[in-house]
Protein backbone atom coordinates (compact mmCIF):
# COMPACT_ATOMS: atom_id res chain seq x y z
CA UNK A 1 0.00 0.00 0.00
CA UNK A 2 3.05 2.40 1.30
CA UNK A 3 4.17 1.79 -2.18
CA UNK A 4 0.93 2.58 -3.92
CA UNK A 5 0.48 5.85 -2.43
CA UNK A 6 4.47 7.23 -3.94
CA UNK A 7 3.69 5.58 -7.14
CA UNK A 8 0.72 7.61 -7.02
CA UNK A 9 1.81 10.53 -5.89
CA UNK A 10 4.46 10.75 -8.54
CA UNK A 11 2.27 10.36 -11.16
CA UNK A 12 -0.01 13.15 -10.01
CA UNK A 13 2.78 15.34 -9.26
CA UNK A 14 4.24 14.88 -13.15
CA UNK A 15 0.50 15.54 -14.52
CA UNK A 16 0.79 18.77 -11.94
CA UNK A 17 3.81 19.77 -13.57
CA UNK A 18 2.41 18.76 -17.03
CA UNK A 19 -0.60 21.71 -16.79
CA UNK A 20 1.29 24.08 -14.65
CA UNK A 21 4.63 24.36 -16.89
CA UNK A 22 1.69 24.58 -20.27
CA UNK A 23 2.72 21.45 -22.25
CA UNK A 24 -0.10 20.75 -22.81
CA UNK A 25 0.44 18.82 -25.75
CA UNK A 26 1.43 15.50 -22.98
CA UNK A 27 -1.79 15.91 -21.15
CA UNK A 28 -3.54 13.58 -23.43
CA UNK A 29 -0.68 11.19 -22.60
CA UNK A 30 -1.69 10.57 -18.81
CA UNK A 31 -4.55 8.79 -19.90
CA UNK A 32 -5.43 5.69 -21.78
CA UNK A 33 -7.15 5.46 -25.11
CA UNK A 34 -10.76 4.84 -24.24
CA UNK A 35 -10.26 6.78 -20.25
CA UNK A 36 -12.77 9.54 -18.85
CA UNK A 37 -11.92 12.76 -18.20
CA UNK A 38 -14.64 14.58 -15.93
CA UNK A 39 -14.89 17.89 -14.13
CA UNK A 40 -18.19 18.62 -12.35
CA UNK A 41 -18.77 19.97 -9.14
CA UNK A 42 -19.88 18.34 -5.20
CA UNK A 43 -23.44 19.52 -5.62
CA UNK A 44 -23.67 17.60 -8.25
CA UNK A 45 -21.90 14.72 -7.45
CA UNK A 46 -23.83 14.49 -4.14
CA UNK A 47 -27.10 14.80 -6.07
CA UNK A 48 -26.32 12.19 -8.70
CA UNK A 49 -26.85 14.73 -11.57
CA UNK A 50 -24.55 13.44 -14.69
CA UNK A 51 -23.60 16.25 -16.60
CA UNK A 52 -20.81 18.34 -15.36
CA UNK A 53 -18.55 20.79 -17.19
CA UNK A 54 -15.67 19.13 -18.54
CA UNK A 55 -16.36 15.74 -20.03
CA UNK A 56 -14.00 14.07 -22.45
CA UNK A 57 -14.93 10.68 -23.07
CA UNK A 58 -11.80 9.12 -24.64
CA UNK A 59 -7.92 10.54 -25.13
CA UNK A 60 -8.87 11.59 -28.44
CA UNK A 61 -11.75 14.34 -26.90
CA UNK A 62 -8.62 15.40 -24.93
CA UNK A 63 -6.46 15.84 -27.67
CA UNK A 64 -9.10 17.64 -29.48
CA UNK A 65 -9.72 19.82 -26.41
CA UNK A 66 -6.12 20.96 -26.15
CA UNK A 67 -5.95 21.58 -30.33
CA UNK A 68 -9.10 24.12 -29.70
CA UNK A 69 -7.01 25.56 -26.50
CA UNK A 70 -4.13 26.48 -28.56
CA UNK A 71 -6.17 27.15 -32.00
CA UNK A 72 -9.84 28.09 -32.01
CA UNK A 73 -10.31 29.16 -28.19
CA UNK A 74 -9.63 32.74 -26.80
CA UNK A 75 -8.90 33.51 -23.34
CA UNK A 76 -6.36 35.54 -21.55
CA UNK A 77 -3.12 34.16 -20.96
CA UNK A 78 -2.95 32.62 -17.71
CA UNK A 79 -1.21 29.64 -15.67
CA UNK A 80 -2.14 27.06 -13.08
CA UNK A 81 -0.38 26.34 -9.64
CA UNK A 82 -1.42 23.39 -8.41
CA UNK A 83 -1.02 21.79 -5.16
CA UNK A 84 -1.78 18.50 -4.33
CA UNK A 85 -2.50 17.16 -0.89
CA UNK A 86 -1.35 13.26 0.58
CA UNK A 87 -3.06 10.38 -1.27
CA UNK A 88 -5.54 8.52 -0.55
CA UNK A 89 -6.04 4.51 -1.77
CA UNK A 90 -9.50 3.91 -1.91
CA UNK A 91 -9.59 0.45 -4.00
CA UNK A 92 -7.85 -2.00 -5.54
CA UNK A 93 -8.57 -4.67 -8.53
CA UNK A 94 -5.40 -5.92 -9.59
CA UNK A 95 -2.96 -3.60 -11.24
CA UNK A 96 -5.93 -1.05 -11.26
CA UNK A 97 -5.62 1.17 -8.37
CA UNK A 98 -8.12 3.97 -7.32
CA UNK A 99 -7.18 6.98 -5.46
CA UNK A 100 -8.36 9.59 -4.45
CA UNK A 101 -6.40 13.43 -3.59
CA UNK A 102 -7.09 16.74 -2.41
CA UNK A 103 -5.99 19.79 -4.41
CA UNK A 104 -5.64 23.72 -5.08
CA UNK A 105 -5.14 25.59 -8.10
CA UNK A 106 -4.03 29.24 -8.01
CA UNK A 107 -4.66 30.86 -11.48
CA UNK A 108 -2.38 34.12 -12.13
CA UNK A 109 -2.92 36.19 -14.95
CA UNK A 110 -0.61 38.22 -16.81
CA UNK A 111 -1.72 41.42 -15.13
CA UNK A 112 -0.28 39.47 -12.34
CA UNK A 113 -4.04 38.94 -10.74
CA UNK A 114 -4.03 36.13 -8.38
CA UNK A 115 -6.71 33.83 -7.26
CA UNK A 116 -7.41 30.47 -5.52
CA UNK A 117 -9.25 29.51 -8.88
CA UNK A 118 -10.89 26.47 -7.41
CA UNK A 119 -10.47 23.36 -4.75
CA UNK A 120 -11.73 19.97 -5.14
CA UNK A 121 -10.67 16.58 -5.22
CA UNK A 122 -9.28 13.92 -7.73
CA UNK A 123 -10.66 10.61 -8.22
CA UNK A 124 -8.66 8.55 -10.30
CA UNK A 125 -8.40 5.14 -11.50
CA UNK A 126 -4.98 4.06 -12.63
CA UNK A 127 -3.38 2.02 -14.60
CA UNK A 128 -0.21 0.07 -13.73
CA UNK A 129 -0.16 -3.05 -16.27
CA UNK A 130 1.74 -0.64 -18.79
CA UNK A 131 5.53 0.78 -18.79
CA UNK A 132 3.85 3.46 -17.44
CA UNK A 133 0.83 4.57 -14.83
CA UNK A 134 -2.29 5.66 -16.98
CA UNK A 135 -5.36 7.46 -15.68
CA UNK A 136 -8.11 5.16 -16.84
CA UNK A 137 -10.65 7.61 -15.21
CA UNK A 138 -10.12 11.15 -13.85
CA UNK A 139 -13.01 12.42 -11.80
CA UNK A 140 -12.37 16.32 -10.92
CA UNK A 141 -14.59 17.42 -8.68
CA UNK A 142 -14.92 20.42 -7.18
CA UNK A 143 -15.99 21.72 -3.71
CA UNK A 144 -17.41 25.22 -5.07
CA UNK A 145 -20.17 24.73 -8.07
CA UNK A 146 -18.57 28.38 -8.98
CA UNK A 147 -16.18 29.48 -11.71
CA UNK A 148 -14.76 32.56 -12.12
CA UNK A 149 -14.76 33.67 -15.39
CA UNK A 150 -14.02 30.45 -17.57
CA UNK A 151 -12.32 27.27 -17.37
CA UNK A 152 -9.89 26.98 -20.14
CA UNK A 153 -7.04 24.95 -19.09
CA UNK A 154 -7.78 21.35 -17.53
CA UNK A 155 -7.22 21.18 -14.25
CA UNK B 1 -34.13 65.79 -13.15
CA UNK B 2 -31.32 63.91 -11.82
CA UNK B 3 -27.53 63.13 -13.69
CA UNK B 4 -29.21 59.94 -14.11
CA UNK B 5 -31.95 60.68 -16.03
CA UNK B 6 -29.75 62.52 -18.22
CA UNK B 7 -27.35 59.91 -19.10
CA UNK B 8 -28.36 58.94 -22.80
CA UNK B 9 -27.74 61.27 -25.09
CA UNK B 10 -30.33 61.17 -27.41
CA UNK B 11 -33.32 58.70 -27.76
CA UNK B 12 -31.34 56.46 -30.55
CA UNK B 13 -31.44 52.75 -29.76
CA UNK B 14 -27.52 52.79 -31.58
CA UNK B 15 -25.78 54.44 -28.78
CA UNK B 16 -25.26 53.03 -25.00
CA UNK B 17 -23.33 54.98 -22.87
CA UNK B 18 -20.71 53.51 -21.14
CA UNK B 19 -22.05 54.90 -17.84
CA UNK B 20 -24.55 52.31 -17.43
CA UNK B 21 -22.00 49.59 -16.87
CA UNK B 22 -20.62 51.28 -13.46
CA UNK B 23 -22.77 53.57 -12.09
CA UNK B 24 -24.38 52.81 -8.76
CA UNK B 25 -27.25 55.02 -8.90
CA UNK B 26 -28.51 53.06 -12.48
CA UNK B 27 -28.16 50.27 -10.36
CA UNK B 28 -29.72 51.32 -7.87
CA UNK B 29 -32.57 52.08 -10.08
CA UNK B 30 -32.65 48.96 -12.02
CA UNK B 31 -33.60 47.21 -8.47
CA UNK B 32 -36.34 49.40 -8.20
CA UNK B 33 -37.60 49.75 -11.67
CA UNK B 34 -36.40 46.03 -13.68
CA UNK B 35 -36.38 43.78 -10.61
CA UNK B 36 -39.19 45.37 -8.43
CA UNK B 37 -40.91 46.39 -11.22
CA UNK B 38 -43.26 44.89 -14.10
CA UNK B 39 -41.13 42.27 -15.36
CA UNK B 40 -41.19 38.63 -15.03
CA UNK B 41 -38.04 37.12 -13.92
CA UNK B 42 -36.88 33.16 -14.47
CA UNK B 43 -36.83 31.87 -10.89
CA UNK B 44 -36.00 28.18 -11.86
CA UNK B 45 -37.64 24.47 -12.93
CA UNK B 46 -40.91 23.66 -11.60
CA UNK B 47 -39.46 19.79 -11.12
CA UNK B 48 -37.04 21.38 -8.77
CA UNK B 49 -39.60 21.64 -6.16
CA UNK B 50 -42.37 18.71 -6.95
CA UNK B 51 -43.91 18.30 -3.49
CA UNK B 52 -45.80 20.54 -1.03
CA UNK B 53 -43.20 21.72 1.40
CA UNK B 54 -40.67 21.54 -1.13
CA UNK B 55 -38.52 24.92 -1.64
CA UNK B 56 -35.53 26.78 -3.26
CA UNK B 57 -33.84 29.41 -2.70
CA UNK B 58 -32.38 31.86 -5.53
CA UNK B 59 -32.89 35.82 -6.22
CA UNK B 60 -34.72 38.08 -7.93
CA UNK B 61 -32.62 40.81 -9.64
CA UNK B 62 -30.09 40.37 -6.49
CA UNK B 63 -32.72 39.89 -3.94
CA UNK B 64 -33.07 36.77 -2.14
CA UNK B 65 -35.98 34.68 -2.64
CA UNK B 66 -37.46 31.72 -1.35
CA UNK B 67 -39.81 29.51 -3.90
CA UNK B 68 -42.34 26.85 -2.20
CA UNK B 69 -44.81 24.62 -3.09
CA UNK B 70 -48.21 24.88 -1.20
CA UNK B 71 -50.13 21.88 0.25
CA UNK B 72 -52.61 22.57 -2.79
CA UNK B 73 -50.07 22.03 -5.14
CA UNK B 74 -49.32 25.94 -6.20
CA UNK B 75 -46.36 27.20 -6.10
CA UNK B 76 -45.39 30.50 -3.84
CA UNK B 77 -42.71 33.09 -3.75
CA UNK B 78 -41.50 35.70 -1.18
CA UNK B 79 -38.83 37.73 0.30
CA UNK B 80 -35.90 35.03 2.00
CA UNK B 81 -35.72 37.85 4.63
CA UNK B 82 -37.05 37.54 7.97
CA UNK B 83 -40.03 40.49 8.58
CA UNK B 84 -37.95 40.74 12.26
CA UNK B 85 -34.51 41.51 12.02
CA UNK B 86 -33.81 40.98 8.15
CA UNK B 87 -31.89 37.68 8.57
CA UNK B 88 -31.88 35.36 5.62
CA UNK B 89 -34.44 32.70 6.51
CA UNK B 90 -33.43 29.81 4.67
CA UNK B 91 -29.59 29.43 4.24
CA UNK B 92 -29.58 26.00 1.75
CA UNK B 93 -30.31 26.12 -2.12
CA UNK B 94 -32.89 23.41 -1.92
CA UNK B 95 -34.64 21.71 0.82
CA UNK B 96 -38.38 20.66 2.50
CA UNK B 97 -40.11 22.05 5.45
CA UNK B 98 -43.36 22.22 7.14
CA UNK B 99 -42.81 26.01 8.17
CA UNK B 100 -39.77 28.63 7.81
CA UNK B 101 -38.46 29.10 11.13
CA UNK B 102 -35.46 32.20 11.69
CA UNK B 103 -32.50 31.32 13.31
CA UNK B 104 -32.08 34.19 14.92
CA UNK B 105 -35.11 34.57 16.95
CA UNK B 106 -37.20 31.84 15.49
CA UNK B 107 -40.18 33.60 13.51
CA UNK B 108 -41.80 31.41 12.17
CA UNK B 109 -43.65 31.78 8.68
CA UNK B 110 -46.00 29.24 6.58
CA UNK B 111 -45.92 28.92 2.92
CA UNK B 112 -47.39 31.79 2.16
CA UNK B 113 -44.95 33.46 3.58
CA UNK B 114 -47.86 34.40 6.75
CA UNK B 115 -46.15 35.09 10.28
CA UNK B 116 -47.21 32.39 12.61
CA UNK B 117 -44.85 32.42 15.70
CA UNK B 118 -42.95 34.97 17.71
CA UNK B 119 -40.97 33.23 20.13
CA UNK B 120 -41.59 34.53 23.67
CA UNK B 121 -44.59 37.06 22.26
CA UNK B 122 -46.34 37.41 25.59
CA UNK B 123 -42.54 37.71 27.15
CA UNK B 124 -41.23 35.69 29.91
CA UNK B 125 -42.89 35.07 33.26
CA UNK B 126 -44.97 37.86 32.58
CA UNK B 127 -41.75 40.58 31.85
CA UNK B 128 -40.85 41.76 28.60
CA UNK B 129 -42.66 40.53 25.15
CA UNK B 130 -44.20 41.68 22.27
CA UNK B 131 -46.63 45.32 23.08
CA UNK B 132 -50.72 44.05 22.50
CA UNK B 133 -51.10 46.04 19.62
CA UNK B 134 -48.45 43.76 18.04
CA UNK B 135 -50.40 42.17 15.63
CA UNK B 136 -48.32 39.15 13.20
CA UNK B 137 -50.62 39.21 10.55
CA UNK B 138 -48.44 43.19 10.14
CA UNK B 139 -45.54 41.20 9.55
CA UNK B 140 -45.72 38.76 6.91
CA UNK B 141 -42.77 37.95 4.40
CA UNK B 142 -43.22 40.24 1.05
CA UNK B 143 -45.02 38.42 -1.26
CA UNK B 144 -43.79 37.39 -4.97
CA UNK B 145 -46.06 36.62 -7.33
CA UNK B 146 -45.25 33.34 -9.32
CA UNK B 147 -46.35 32.25 -12.94
CA UNK B 148 -45.54 28.93 -14.81
CA UNK B 149 -44.80 28.04 -18.43
CA UNK B 150 -43.55 24.70 -19.81
CA UNK B 151 -42.50 24.43 -16.61
CA UNK B 152 -40.22 27.08 -15.96
CA UNK B 153 -40.79 29.47 -12.91
CA UNK B 154 -41.01 33.24 -13.25
CA UNK B 155 -41.33 35.60 -10.28
CA UNK B 156 -42.15 39.29 -10.11
CA UNK B 157 -42.79 41.87 -7.52
CA UNK B 158 -45.30 43.77 -9.26
CA UNK B 159 -48.43 42.49 -8.67
CA UNK B 160 -49.58 44.32 -11.55
CA UNK B 161 -47.55 43.29 -14.31
CA UNK B 162 -49.10 41.92 -17.47
CA UNK B 163 -50.14 38.35 -17.12
CA UNK B 164 -46.77 36.09 -18.87
CA UNK B 165 -47.80 34.94 -21.79
CA UNK B 166 -48.33 38.51 -23.11
CA UNK B 167 -45.75 39.90 -21.60
CA UNK B 168 -43.56 37.01 -23.36
CA UNK B 169 -45.50 37.08 -26.86
CA UNK B 170 -46.46 34.55 -28.94
CA UNK B 171 -43.24 33.83 -30.71
CA UNK B 172 -41.50 33.03 -27.47
CA UNK B 173 -44.31 31.28 -25.94
CA UNK B 174 -43.90 28.74 -29.03
CA UNK B 175 -39.95 28.95 -29.03
CA UNK B 176 -40.17 28.23 -24.99
CA UNK B 177 -42.52 25.21 -25.51
CA UNK B 178 -40.29 24.01 -28.34
CA UNK B 179 -37.27 23.20 -26.27
CA UNK B 180 -39.65 22.47 -23.45
CA UNK B 181 -42.49 19.92 -25.35
CA UNK B 182 -43.00 18.08 -21.51
CA UNK B 183 -41.78 17.86 -18.25
CA UNK B 184 -38.08 18.64 -18.03
CA UNK B 185 -35.47 16.92 -15.68
CA UNK B 186 -32.52 18.89 -14.13
CA UNK B 187 -29.31 16.71 -15.81
CA UNK B 188 -26.75 19.40 -13.50
CA UNK B 189 -25.58 22.98 -12.03
CA UNK B 190 -22.80 25.41 -12.40
CA UNK B 191 -22.27 28.87 -12.11
CA UNK B 192 -19.91 30.90 -13.80
CA UNK B 193 -19.09 34.35 -12.10
CA UNK B 194 -18.55 37.20 -14.44
CA UNK B 195 -16.31 40.27 -13.69
CA UNK B 196 -18.81 42.52 -15.46
CA UNK B 197 -22.28 44.39 -15.20
CA UNK B 198 -24.84 42.07 -15.56
CA UNK B 199 -26.25 43.90 -18.86
CA UNK B 200 -23.31 43.53 -20.89
CA UNK B 201 -23.72 38.98 -20.66
CA UNK B 202 -27.65 39.99 -21.15
CA UNK B 203 -26.19 41.71 -24.26
CA UNK B 204 -23.74 39.03 -25.36
CA UNK B 205 -26.27 36.58 -25.66
CA UNK B 206 -28.52 38.69 -27.74
CA UNK B 207 -25.27 39.33 -30.28
CA UNK B 208 -25.70 36.99 -32.91
CA UNK B 209 -22.62 39.23 -34.92
CA UNK B 210 -20.37 38.26 -32.50
CA UNK B 211 -20.48 34.55 -32.81
CA UNK B 212 -18.10 33.38 -36.21
CA UNK B 213 -15.55 35.77 -34.89
CA UNK B 214 -15.29 35.89 -31.15
CA UNK B 215 -15.91 31.83 -31.02
CA UNK B 216 -13.44 30.41 -33.36
CA UNK B 217 -14.04 26.75 -32.76
CA UNK B 218 -16.70 25.52 -35.09
CA UNK B 219 -14.70 27.87 -38.29
CA UNK B 220 -11.23 26.42 -36.65
CA UNK B 221 -12.18 22.85 -37.27
CA UNK B 222 -14.25 23.27 -40.20
CA UNK B 223 -17.63 22.89 -39.33
CA UNK B 224 -19.30 25.75 -39.81
CA UNK B 225 -22.57 24.71 -41.91
CA UNK B 226 -22.10 27.38 -44.97
CA UNK B 227 -25.71 26.45 -45.53
CA UNK B 228 -27.47 27.22 -42.32
CA UNK B 229 -30.05 28.87 -42.43
CA UNK B 230 -31.34 30.99 -39.89
CA UNK B 231 -33.26 34.41 -37.77
CA UNK B 232 -33.22 36.81 -35.36
CA UNK B 233 -36.73 37.47 -33.74
CA UNK B 234 -37.66 40.27 -31.82
CA UNK B 235 -40.83 40.85 -29.34
CA UNK B 236 -42.74 44.05 -29.45
CA UNK B 237 -41.12 45.52 -26.54
CA UNK B 238 -37.83 44.53 -27.65
CA UNK B 239 -36.66 42.80 -24.56
CA UNK B 240 -37.22 38.95 -26.00
CA UNK B 241 -35.08 37.59 -28.24
CA UNK B 242 -34.74 34.59 -30.36
CA UNK B 243 -31.67 33.92 -32.42
CA UNK B 244 -32.13 30.22 -34.54
CA UNK B 245 -30.24 28.71 -37.55
CA UNK B 246 -30.96 25.67 -38.77
CA UNK B 247 -30.00 23.03 -41.50
CA UNK B 248 -31.45 24.19 -45.03
CA UNK B 249 -33.52 21.24 -45.56
CA UNK B 250 -33.11 21.80 -49.55
CA UNK B 251 -28.92 21.59 -48.98
CA UNK B 252 -26.84 19.28 -50.93
CA UNK B 253 -26.32 15.81 -48.49
CA UNK B 254 -22.99 16.03 -50.39
CA UNK B 255 -21.87 18.99 -48.76
CA UNK B 256 -22.91 18.26 -45.35
CA UNK B 257 -20.77 14.77 -46.15
CA UNK B 258 -17.98 17.15 -47.29
CA UNK B 259 -18.26 18.66 -44.40
CA UNK B 260 -17.76 15.63 -42.25
CA UNK B 261 -14.66 14.32 -44.15
CA UNK B 262 -13.19 17.98 -43.22
CA UNK B 263 -13.24 17.32 -40.11
CA UNK B 264 -11.23 14.30 -39.97
CA UNK B 265 -8.64 15.50 -41.84
CA UNK B 266 -5.58 17.69 -40.05
CA UNK B 267 -7.31 20.54 -39.49
CA UNK B 268 -10.36 18.67 -37.68
CA UNK B 269 -11.43 16.79 -34.65
CA UNK B 270 -10.36 13.39 -33.93
CA UNK B 271 -13.33 12.38 -31.43
CA UNK B 272 -15.85 13.32 -34.61
CA UNK B 273 -18.77 12.14 -32.57
CA UNK B 274 -19.25 15.55 -30.86
CA UNK B 275 -20.43 16.79 -34.24
CA UNK B 276 -22.91 14.26 -34.16
CA UNK B 277 -27.32 14.86 -32.91
CA UNK B 278 -30.35 14.39 -32.75
CA UNK B 279 -32.93 16.25 -34.55
CA UNK B 280 -34.94 16.07 -30.96
CA UNK B 281 -37.59 19.00 -31.86
CA UNK B 282 -37.91 17.51 -35.26
CA UNK B 283 -37.57 20.79 -37.16
CA UNK B 284 -33.75 20.97 -38.40
CA UNK B 285 -33.01 24.19 -35.84
CA UNK B 286 -29.86 23.06 -34.24
CA UNK B 287 -28.98 26.18 -32.17
CA UNK B 288 -31.58 27.86 -30.55
CA UNK B 289 -30.62 31.14 -28.06
CA UNK B 290 -33.49 32.48 -26.40
CA UNK B 291 -33.92 35.73 -24.09
CA UNK B 292 -36.34 36.90 -22.41
CA UNK B 293 -35.99 40.15 -20.32
CA UNK B 294 -34.25 40.75 -17.99
CA UNK B 295 -32.84 37.78 -16.59
CA UNK B 296 -33.75 34.41 -18.38
CA UNK B 297 -31.65 32.95 -22.10
CA UNK B 298 -32.70 29.70 -22.40
CA UNK B 299 -30.52 27.64 -24.64
CA UNK B 300 -30.22 24.81 -27.04
CA UNK B 301 -26.99 23.85 -28.70
CA UNK B 302 -27.62 20.86 -30.68
CA UNK B 303 -28.60 18.38 -27.55
CA UNK B 304 -27.43 20.43 -24.94
CA UNK B 305 -30.60 22.41 -23.50
CA UNK B 306 -29.61 24.70 -20.69
CA UNK B 307 -31.79 27.10 -18.63
CA UNK B 308 -29.45 30.63 -17.62
CA UNK B 309 -30.75 32.50 -14.61
CA UNK B 310 -28.79 35.94 -14.57
CA UNK B 311 -28.17 37.30 -10.93
CA UNK B 312 -26.17 41.50 -10.60
CA UNK B 313 -24.04 41.27 -7.99
CA UNK B 314 -23.21 44.65 -7.58
CA UNK B 315 -22.22 47.04 -10.76
CA UNK B 316 -19.19 44.89 -11.93
CA UNK B 317 -20.19 41.62 -11.61
CA UNK B 318 -23.12 39.46 -12.36
CA UNK B 319 -23.39 35.46 -11.48
CA UNK B 320 -25.08 33.01 -14.42
CA UNK B 321 -26.76 30.15 -12.89
CA UNK B 322 -26.69 27.04 -15.26
CA UNK B 323 -29.25 24.66 -15.17
CA UNK B 324 -28.59 21.82 -17.52
CA UNK B 325 -31.74 19.60 -18.69
CA UNK B 326 -33.62 17.16 -20.32
CA UNK B 327 -36.05 14.43 -19.86
CA UNK B 328 -36.96 11.18 -18.05
CA UNK B 329 -37.57 9.94 -21.73
CA UNK B 330 -34.22 10.11 -22.94
CA UNK B 331 -32.92 7.23 -24.20
CA UNK B 332 -29.24 6.36 -23.99
CA UNK B 333 -28.39 7.48 -27.02
CA UNK B 334 -29.83 10.99 -26.29
CA UNK B 335 -28.57 10.77 -23.08
CA UNK B 336 -25.25 10.17 -24.47
CA UNK B 337 -25.38 13.80 -26.89
CA UNK B 338 -26.54 15.57 -24.34
CA UNK B 339 -23.37 14.68 -22.37
CA UNK B 340 -21.19 15.17 -25.52
CA UNK B 341 -22.77 18.13 -26.32
CA UNK B 342 -22.17 19.82 -23.16
CA UNK B 343 -18.56 20.34 -23.77
CA UNK B 344 -19.96 23.14 -25.88
CA UNK B 345 -20.95 25.24 -23.44
CA UNK B 346 -20.70 26.77 -19.62
CA UNK B 347 -17.14 28.34 -18.40
CA UNK B 348 -15.00 25.48 -20.67
CA UNK B 349 -17.67 25.00 -23.55
CA UNK B 350 -15.59 24.96 -26.65
CA UNK B 351 -18.40 27.87 -28.51
CA UNK B 352 -18.96 29.56 -25.17
CA UNK B 353 -15.87 30.24 -23.01
CA UNK B 354 -15.45 33.64 -24.41
CA UNK B 355 -18.40 35.11 -23.77
CA UNK B 356 -16.81 34.79 -20.22
CA UNK B 357 -14.22 36.75 -20.37
CA UNK B 358 -15.38 39.47 -22.79
CA UNK B 359 -17.88 41.44 -20.97
CA UNK B 360 -14.85 41.48 -18.66
CA UNK B 361 -12.95 42.91 -21.60
CA UNK B 362 -15.28 46.15 -21.67
CA UNK B 363 -15.44 46.56 -18.23
CA UNK B 364 -11.77 46.85 -17.62
CA UNK B 365 -11.86 49.58 -20.23
CA UNK B 366 -14.56 51.99 -18.52
CA UNK B 367 -12.44 54.22 -16.63
CA UNK B 368 -12.37 56.85 -19.32
CA UNK B 369 -15.65 56.80 -21.14
CA UNK B 370 -17.37 59.31 -18.86
CA UNK B 371 -19.64 61.00 -21.84
CA UNK B 372 -19.35 58.23 -24.01
CA UNK B 373 -21.36 55.72 -25.82
CA UNK B 374 -20.56 52.82 -28.00
CA UNK B 375 -22.00 52.04 -31.37
CA UNK B 376 -24.78 49.61 -31.69
CA UNK B 377 -25.38 50.15 -35.27
CA UNK B 378 -25.31 46.79 -37.07
CA UNK B 379 -28.03 45.98 -38.98
CA UNK B 380 -29.76 49.42 -38.67
CA UNK B 381 -31.29 51.59 -35.91
CA UNK B 382 -34.22 49.49 -35.00
CA UNK B 383 -35.21 46.41 -33.41
CA UNK B 384 -37.40 44.61 -35.29
CA UNK B 385 -36.88 41.07 -36.59
CA UNK B 386 -34.57 39.88 -39.55
CA UNK B 387 -33.04 36.76 -41.36
CA UNK B 388 -29.38 38.11 -41.35
CA UNK B 389 -27.48 37.54 -38.27
CA UNK B 390 -25.02 40.16 -38.85
CA UNK B 391 -27.34 42.13 -36.97
CA UNK B 392 -27.37 44.02 -33.38
CA UNK B 393 -31.06 44.21 -33.73
CA UNK B 394 -32.11 42.30 -30.57
CA UNK B 395 -29.23 44.24 -28.58
CA UNK B 396 -31.22 47.34 -29.44
CA UNK B 397 -34.42 45.49 -28.97
CA UNK B 398 -33.21 45.18 -24.93
CA UNK B 399 -32.24 48.74 -24.56
CA UNK B 400 -35.72 49.78 -26.18
CA UNK B 401 -37.04 47.87 -23.25
CA UNK B 402 -34.21 48.80 -20.85
CA UNK B 403 -35.12 52.38 -20.86
CA UNK B 404 -38.74 52.04 -21.32
CA UNK B 405 -38.56 50.46 -17.99
CA UNK B 406 -36.11 52.64 -16.51
CA UNK B 407 -37.52 56.21 -17.57
CA UNK B 408 -34.35 57.12 -19.76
Amino acid sequence: MQNSIGKVAGLLADYAHCIDSDELERWPGFFTDQARYFVTTSFNRERGLPIGIIDATSRDMMEDRVAALRKANIYEPQRYRHIISVVRITGRDGKVVSAEAGFMVVRTLIDGTQDLFVSGRYEDVIDFSGESPLFAEKQVVLDSDKINTLLAIPL
Amino acid sequence: MTQTDKIWPSNNLTEVPYAVYEDEQIYARERERIFQGPTWNILGLECEVPEAGDYKTTFLGDIPIVVVRGQDGALRGFENRCAHRGALLCLEKFGKTKVFTCAYHAWSYDYDGNLVGVAFQNGVQGQGGMPDDFRREDHGLRRVKIAVLAGLIFGSFDPDVQDLEHYLGPEHVRHIHRVLPKSPKVLGYYTQTMQNNWKLYAENVRDPYHASILHLFFTTFRVNRLSQKGGILVSEGGGNHISYSKLDPSGDDREYDKEKLRADSKFGLKASALLGGIDEFNDGITIQILSVFPNLVIQQVFNSLVVRQIVPRGVDTADILWTTYGFADDDDAMSEMRQLHSNYVGPAGYISMEDGAVGNFIQRALPGTAGMTSVVKMGGADAASMESRATETSIRGFWKAYRHHMGL
